[in-house]
């Protein structure tokens, strides 16, 4: 894979474990590069935006370094984008976190919203149901990924070209992983899921095309 | 489905080293925390947790350098403790490529620090470690100690976890100081009492000797199993502590053999 060095950026906008997601896409042999410049993040051939901790904190990191209009030009571009957990919290209308409503991204209708489980955060490796046809989980059987989150998505319309994958806590089903176009998401954290999240990212670094020359 | 009993070693660091004795003889050198963490990593662990038990701020350092090289290497959660007390501490250590980290004395000392970490990095991060052991003159008959055990903090030890979670941690770690290093199983009564009073996530830890100890705990309300010396000794494989809470009819992940390969073909 020595065509694709220099291919993908991690988003630092100050949220979360960047160095595991770093490590994570490095395993797959394509080079790395942490940063928080909107410029470069636009022009990546693969962009991966992270995400631990509060939603609200977390928009307001990602607005100050520009993210939610990179995202959307990357999306318009066909330019693949990964969001993990938080990340992928924020791609929707909004986030209702201790009753504070916090506006997202927007790029997917829903509401990120308190899980309805006697047992919170839902914490550990948890089993998925793969949408038919996604290219995200080609080759994973019924292996288990990591999850750690109390809020989640309950409802989000299935439509052509959108591919969503669901899982379920405690009786509550919520939105797993979703992909559309260029932009896949993660509620879980394939970064932190062994072989089979390495799986994962492998399956996304494989949509990447050459950086041009 | 549901979500997995996750099956943690525990791994006790101090500067740099894994104490508590480690004899596997597949290991170049036992005591690195780095190469026992892989290794764990491979038979299916699901989280590691390292207790840094270093006094001196130079074994501090030696212990960050251990979770940066664990973090590069291993591809599982990772939850660091020992001398947490401040947010900035937790910062340090997840700068490193901890995960989670998890506090004990220092919440005791100062319970508001639960609240300062866990409004910045989220209640998923923090950890409320609870050192506990049977004490009658206390409401629910466990107290809580410090120094390995052998101090009583003068605190109800259920009374605490609850408080914990109202302060909140995103999980509890229990460790029965009575059972601990005993092999005769865990203090099923404690996790119950603990269960009861908690809706967080709730490791189970002190007393595992044998595969039979591990459903009880799970059946008395843990959602984690967490053990040391029985994992170091080879006394027990975690594929074998799976089977067992398997047969008694709880979920937990398998490292697919099939997904490993693939991986590693990548």
């Amino acid at each position: 894979m020595s065509d694709l060095r220099g291919t993908v950026v991690v988003l630092d906008y100050g949220s979360g474990n960047l160095r595991s997601a770093e490590r994570a896409v490095a395993r797959t042999g394509v080079d790395v590069v942490v940063t928080a410049d909107p410029e470069v993040a636009l022009a990546a051939p693969g962009l991966v935006v992270p995400g631990v901790g509060a939603y609200a904190a977390c928009m307001a990191g990602l607005r100050a370094v520009g993210g939610p209009d990179v995202i959307a030009a990357r999306q318009a571009a066909g330019l693949p984008t990964l969001a993990i957990c938080v990340g992928h919290q924020v791609l929707f209308e909004a986030g209702i976190e201790h009753g504070v409503e916090a506006d997202g991204v927007g790029v997917w209708p829903g509401v990120v919203e308190r899980l309805q489980s006697e047992r919170l955060p839902h914490m550990g490796w948890n089993t998925v149901a793969p949408a038919a046809g996604s290219r995200l989980f080609g080759g994973v059987g019924d292996e288990r990924f990591y999850f750690v989150h109390s809020y989640g998505v309950r409802a989000l319309a299935e439509k052509p070209g959108r591919l969503v994958t669901w899982a379920e806590h405690g009786g509550d089903r919520f939105v797993a992983a979703v992909e559309e176009g260029a932009l896949w998401s993660t509620q879980f954290h394939p970064e932190k899921s062994g072989d089979a999240g390495a799986r994962l990212i492998a399956n996304w670094v494989a949509t990447l095309s050459s950086p041009a020359a | 489905m549901a979500v997995a009993v996750r099956v943690i070693p525990c791994l006790d660091v101090h500067a740099g080293r894994v104490v508590k004795g480690v004899n596997f003889v597949d290991l170049r050198d036992a005591g690195d925390p780095v190469e026992l963490g892989a290794v764990y990593d491979a038979e299916g662990a699901d989280e590691l947790t390292f207790l840094d038990i270093s006094a001196s701020s130079d074994g501090r350092e030696t212990t960050l350098d251990v979770v940066r090289r664990t973090a590069e290497t291993v591809f599982i959660p990772l939850t660091v403790g020992g001398g947490v007390g401040s947010v900035a501490d937790v910062d340090v250590l997840l700068r490193a490529g901890a995960d989670k980290v998890a506090i004990n004395t220092g919440a005791i000392r100062r319970p508001e620090v639960i609240g300062e970490i866990t409004r910045r990095f989220g209640n998923q991060v923090l950890v409320l470690s609870v050192d506990a052991r049977r004490a009658p003159d206390q409401p629910s008959g466990f107290e809580v100690t410090t120094h390995g055990g052998r101090r009583a903090a003068g605190i109800d030890a259920v009374a605490w976890a609850r408080r914990g979670v109202e302060e909140g941690v995103g999980e509890i770690l229990l460790n029965s100081m009575d059972a601990d290093g005993t092999t005769a199983g865990f203090d099923l009564e404690m996790i119950a009492a603990v269960r009861a009073v908690v809706d967080v996530p709730l490791i189970a830890s002190g007393g595992a000797g044998r595969v039979e100890d591990f459903p009880p705990a799970v059946a008395a309300g843990a959602d984690a199993v967490l053990a040391a010396t029985v994992f170091h000794f080879g006394t027990l494989r975690v594929a074998d502590v799976k089977d067992a809470i398997a047969a008694a009819g709880h979920p937990v992940r398998r490292v697919a053999a099939s997904v490993a390969d693939r991986a590693g073909r990548l």
